[in-house]
């Protein structure tokens, strides 16, 4: 799960955070951890993002609101999360007990050329959560952290932050279906049953 | 239909009223602000009712993401916030337009009728053509008594067809701030 650099595989945490992943669901955010989670297995109980950039952890707050009884894993880069550090700010105030949000941190927008984030010159996302009132906010850089990190995603109190640090490895890309309307009617269809079809 | 039927017998002043009363009629439960003035009736009624949740947002664009993840978990919601902020929710809009989410939208206007601060020109007129650039159907409502039905029309278009609506809520309604009148000493 260690690359050459003393950083954790990206696919290999993912792996590990989906593993027997149950009725978990996942929001998946823009970019590789889109690609990421699609490699660990496409699955109608994730919806992958293909755009909308900043939109992963309110996406998953709504959720989380809706369906209080269930588990709600977003996994998203740091590139994405630093769009929306206002959201940390609004989910800690609403204490969604259900919610965990992962960034996989390779300080990094790895799209666009490698260009470094603000991760990169030292800014402290698992900190901000902190600071906002997140029930636990930790840093992930070994395998066993990352074993905890799944265990405390499927049973722990939330809301729950975690900062993965990944090596910034340029991997294929995996991709989910593209097209919305898929992705929304099959997510609603396992959530909600097939009664959610009918409107 | 009942909230249809109580809005014909309304008087104009209830169009607050009538608004929660469709907005309960319909079962939204997530109530997504940044406060306005012109809203800040409706938020308290929504916040005294215990099968809504409001969530005070940081910035427009998070209650777009929150309401589309709402629906994913099968809830409905509303957005309400003023003109200036539907221009940070513009590449948000995106989710509903490519995944066929429905979207409520009660936005006050500012930088229009009646307008005393310039800073609020350019947005408020901006909004109307932002958000049909994103694939936003507009409906505005300049009077009282066409506030209540424009919200109804609206809520059952979006939720029913899945669609993002906004409905525009005038200054002609709220009544423009008099800056003056508040500079002056008390």
């Amino acid at each position: 799960m260690i690359s050459k650099n003393g950083l954790l595989h990206r696919r290999a945490v993912v792996a590990e955070l989906l593993r027997e992943r149950g009725d978990l669901l996942v929001i998946a955010g823009l970019g590789a951890p889109n690609w990421d989670v699609t490699a660990a297995g496409d699955h109608p109980n994730t919806f992958p993002l293909w755009g909308a950039m900043g939109s992963a952890a309110m996406i998953g707050l709504g959720l989380a609101l809706a369906q209080p009884k269930r588990r709600i894993l977003v996994i998203t880069g740091d590139g994405e999360m630093l769009m929306a550090l206002g959201a940390l700010a609004t989910i800690a105030v609403q204490k969604p007990g259900n919610l965990t949000i992962c960034v996989l941190d390779n300080e990094r927008f790895g799209e666009t050329g490698m260009q470094e984030t603000h991760t990169a010159h030292g800014v402290d996302l698992a900190g901000i959560a902190k600071a906002t009132g997140f029930a636990t906010s930790l840093i992930v850089r070994k395998p066993d952290e990352v074993t905890k990190l799944r265990d405390l995603a499927h049973s722990g109190a939330g809301p729950i932050f975690a900062q993965v640090k990944i090596d910034p490895e340029a991997l294929p890309f995996v991709l989910p279906p593209a097209e919305g309307g898929i992705l929304k009617n099959r997510f609603r269809a396992s959530v909600l049953g097939e009664a959610a079809l009918y409107n | 239909m009942a909230a249809a039927t109580k809005l014909s017998e309304s008087r104009p002043q209830d169009w607050l009223q009538a608004v929660f009363a469709i907005l309960t009629e319909l079962d939204v439960r997530q109530v997504a602000i940044v406060p306005d003035a012109g809203h800040s009736r409706l938020i308290r009624l929504c916040e005294a009712d215990p099968k809504k949740r409001v969530v005070t947002l940081t910035t427009e664009e998070e209650g777009v993401a929150l309401l589309a993840g709402a629906w994913l978990g099968g809830e409905k919601g509303v957005l309400l916030i003023q003109s200036s902020g539907v221009g940070n929710c513009i590449n948000m809009l995106s989710l509903m337009q490519t995944c066929q989410l429905p979207l409520l939208m009660l936005v006050t206007m500012r930088g229009d009728w009646g307008e005393f601060n310039p800073w609020q020109v350019p947005m408020g007129q901006g909004t109307e053509p932002a958000l049909e650039a994103m694939g936003v159907i507009v409906r505005r409502a300049d009077e009282p008594h066409l506030v209540a039905p424009a919200v109804l029309g609206a809520a059952n278009l979006a939720f029913n067809t899945s669609r993002a609506v906004a409905v525009l809520i005038g200054q002609s309604v709220l009544g423009a701030k008099n800056f003056n009148e508040l500079a002056k000493p008390r």
